[in-house]
């Protein structure tokens, strides 16, 4: 074999390890990309497929919608934003403490949240919302729940970087 | 009912609406890793006979089923696993195996030792056993219950060298166990078993290790009870391991430990304590014994004439960075160089051989393979939901990226060198075995992490806690605008206990308890 043949062969060997390492590392970049927008298209379709969001993005979006009295009342929890997005908690009759706490009705797995951060009760048909002294506040919207304030369904309430709410 | 369970069981496994990966990448990745593997085969052979090597294809028919029956058992049992992580050692293992084979055909005398079949042979056992593993262990969480059953295991491999009769002594170190001529390394082993102790230890004892404890320096320092086991375990394998004076192995488990530890408990204070206790361990190691203070020496004066030649001396690692060097940038090729003048070419210095015929691009390659591995491992531990997965993926991973930094530094004399071997590469079965065991596990966690789950993911309800009634705390009164009034908010002042003419303090009690629903 000729010295020309030998050097291809002999750096040609290096290229294809180096062509392993990369492909790898292309799986893995791939891998990633893959995963978001897993997690963006997942969030599109509980957007969509949630009627009170629908609603709630048909009125305007400074004005929270009415309380909706009545015949709708809402059936569960939805968490729409932060690291537990999706989880879902039925409602029954009794309050829903929410919080990093085990103790918690809802654990929060946030750093952002108090260990008990907030409580959402109902009273008659509708359902409140409070918080219970935490250090980062909780918002309805723009303005910061101060004593139990009404929570009509399809209004986020900011908790630490998650956002639960209601949906019937 | 048990039927009823069991249904429930597999429907929750089996996820009907996401679509199993089909793994495509992961086949990619093993043909190249196969095509670098066999072609080192061709070209070590054509280097040294001019033709293909004896056993050639029976050698890259074995790489190459190895490779296809673990793609098939990880698509059938494991399809979620990660892709890249099998390609990876299936690539190690081909280069390890020409490496052997290019050193057995050199015929130099000192390489008699290099024996490619055995190892070959020890590779598909390996490979077989994790094959084996991955099909039958469903769960990684099943592994918590042996939790102190690991213990004791871990603690009886390491202290099976030390039986008179069992142990064997080699090169001044008595870790091997010859048992009906089969000889092999109980501590490699012992490793896993380490792992998975502490994984199901710390993860149901984290908490008091990490809060319970006085505050130091701003270091939040454990309760000497709380550390029992942990520091029996510690001390033992310890003890035993400077009685079977093996340096590496030592240093291997007590890195295990000290990251484990800082991986449960997020206290840096742990990193500090190792570290501490490590300085005093090596200074003491240091002076009192004579073989550790003899590879301090090599270490920082490995140039000199006097230890050079020195029976044990520097010779070994001098020839392993002259073959560095001939290596260059890009290597002598497949077959070119002489790597068979370092002595143990084929097992503890295999990394001055690759680095000779591949030079330092190939040595880079190399060293990004195994990073990838423990890349897949950590983002594994971060990635699985269970905190005994993560634990024991976290400690597996780096336990293998300690080991390849204490392999490679003591070679290139960045540390002393201990007698370590390069995983998957070196020649030597239990070395083998263990590690292709790891991989088996770390695939297993990683398909439980990346599997899709039903929603809720990591938030809990608590036992009942959705049908407690309300905990009305302070006063349930009205708000002046009709609202109803529960749990004061931020701000609202609490009723306090107050002396009552120094008596007993009594609390000032809140105005009755409205009944629920009189304000709607």
């Amino acid at each position: 074999m000729s010295e020309l043949t030998f050097t291809l062969l002999r750096l040609g060997y290096l290229v294809l390890l180096w062509v392993f390492v990369l492909s790898a590392v292309a799986v893995l970049r791939r891998d990633l990309a893959a995963r978001v927008a897993d997690r963006t298209e997942r969030r599109r379709r509980d957007d969509a497929g949630t009627p009170a969001r629908k609603a709630a993005a048909g009125a305007s979006p400074a004005a929270p919608p009415p309380p909706a009295r009545g015949g709708s009342s809402p059936t569960r929890l939805v968490v729409t934003a932060g690291p537990l997005t999706g989880t879902t908690l039925p409602l029954g009759a009794s309050s829903i403490l929410i919080g990093r706490s085990p103790a918690c009705t809802l654990v929060l797995d946030d750093d952002y949240s108090s260990s008990r951060h907030a409580r959402i009760f109902p009273q008659g048909d509708d359902w409140y919302v409070e918080d219970l002294g935490s250090t980062n506040g909780t918002f309805l919207g723009d303005h910061q729940v101060q004593g139990p304030t009404p929570l009509p369904p399809g209004v986020g309430v900011q908790i630490g970087r998650s956002v639960v709410e209601l949906q019937g | 009912m048990s039927a009823v369970v069991a249904e429930a069981a597999v429907g929750r496994t089996v996820e009907p609406h996401e679509r199993r990966p089909a793994r495509l990448a992961e086949l990619f990745l093993l043909v190249l890793a196969l095509a670098a593997g066999i072609g080192a085969f061709a070209m070590v052979g054509r280097a040294t006979t001019g033709d293909l090597p004896e056993g050639f294809w029976v050698a890259s028919g074995m790489l190459a089923g190895v490779a296809l029956v673990g793609h098939v058992v990880l698509r059938i049992r494991a399809p979620w696993a990660d892709q890249v992580i099998l390609p990876a050692v299936v690539l190690l293992n081909g280069l390890g195996l020409a490496t052997i084979l290019r050193l057995q055909l050199s015929g130099a005398r000192n390489m008699v030792g290099a024996d490619a079949a055995s190892n070959a042979v020890y590779s598909l056992l390996g490979a077989l056993v994790a094959f084996a593993l991955l099909w039958f262990l469903g769960d990684h969480r099943r592994l918590r219950r042996f939790t102190y059953t690991a213990m004791i295991v871990g603690l009886a491999l390491v202290s099976l060298p030390l039986i008179p009769g069992l142990g064997q002594e080699i090169n001044g170190a008595r870790i091997w166990v010859s048992v009906a001529g089969m000889s092999m390394q109980p501590a490699e082993f012992a490793k896993i078993a380490f792992a998975v102790f502490f994984a199901g230890y710390l993860v149901s004892n984290r908490d008091t290790l990490a809060l319970a404890g006085k505050k130091v320096l701003g270091l939040q320092l454990p309760r000497v009870r709380d550390l029992g086991p942990i520091l029996i375990v510690w001390a033992a394998s310890l003890g035993v391991l400077v009685f079977e004076r093996d340096l590496g192995t030592s240093l291997l488990f007590f890195g295990l430990f000290v990251a484990m530890l800082y991986l449960a408990t997020e206290r840096s204070s742990w990193v500090l304590i190792g570290l501490l206790l490590f300085g005093v361990g090596a200074f003491a190691a240091a002076n009192l014994f004579p073989h550790v203070n003899a590879r301090m020496e090599v270490w920082l004066h490995p140039f000199d004439a006097e230890l050079y030649d020195r029976v044990g001396g520097s010779f070994q690692i001098v020839q392993g960075l002259f073959a560095l060097g001939a290596g260059g940038l890009f290597g002598t090729g497949w077959g070119e160089g002489y790597p068979q003048r370092v002595p143990y070419a084929f097992s503890d210095f295999i990394y001055t051989s690759i680095g000779e015929e591949l030079g330092l691009t190939g040595l880079l390659a190399l060293l990004l393979v195994y990073l990838l591995i423990v890349q897949r491992g950590l983002r594994t531990s971060l990635a699985v939901r269970d905190g005994f997965g993560k634990l024991l993926a976290g400690g597996l991973a780096f336990v293998m990226a300690l080991q390849v930094f204490v392999v490679v530094g003591g070679i290139t004399r960045i540390i002393p060198l201990t007698g370590l071997t390069l995983p998957f590469m070196a020649q030597g079965g239990s070395s083998l075995l263990a590690n292709w065991i790891v991989v088996a596990l770390l695939l297993r966690i990683s398909d439980s992490a990346r599997r899709p789950s039903a929603l809720p993911v990591r938030g809990q309800v608590a036992p009942g806690g959705a049908t407690h009634e309300p905990i009305v705390v302070g006063s349930a009164g009205t708000t002046p605008d009709g609202r109803p009034t529960g749990t004061p908010a931020s701000g609202t002042p609490l009723p306090r206990r107050t002396p009552v003419n120094g008596g007993p303090t009594e609390i000032i009690a809140p105005q009755p308890e409205t009944p629920k629903g009189e304000h709607s």
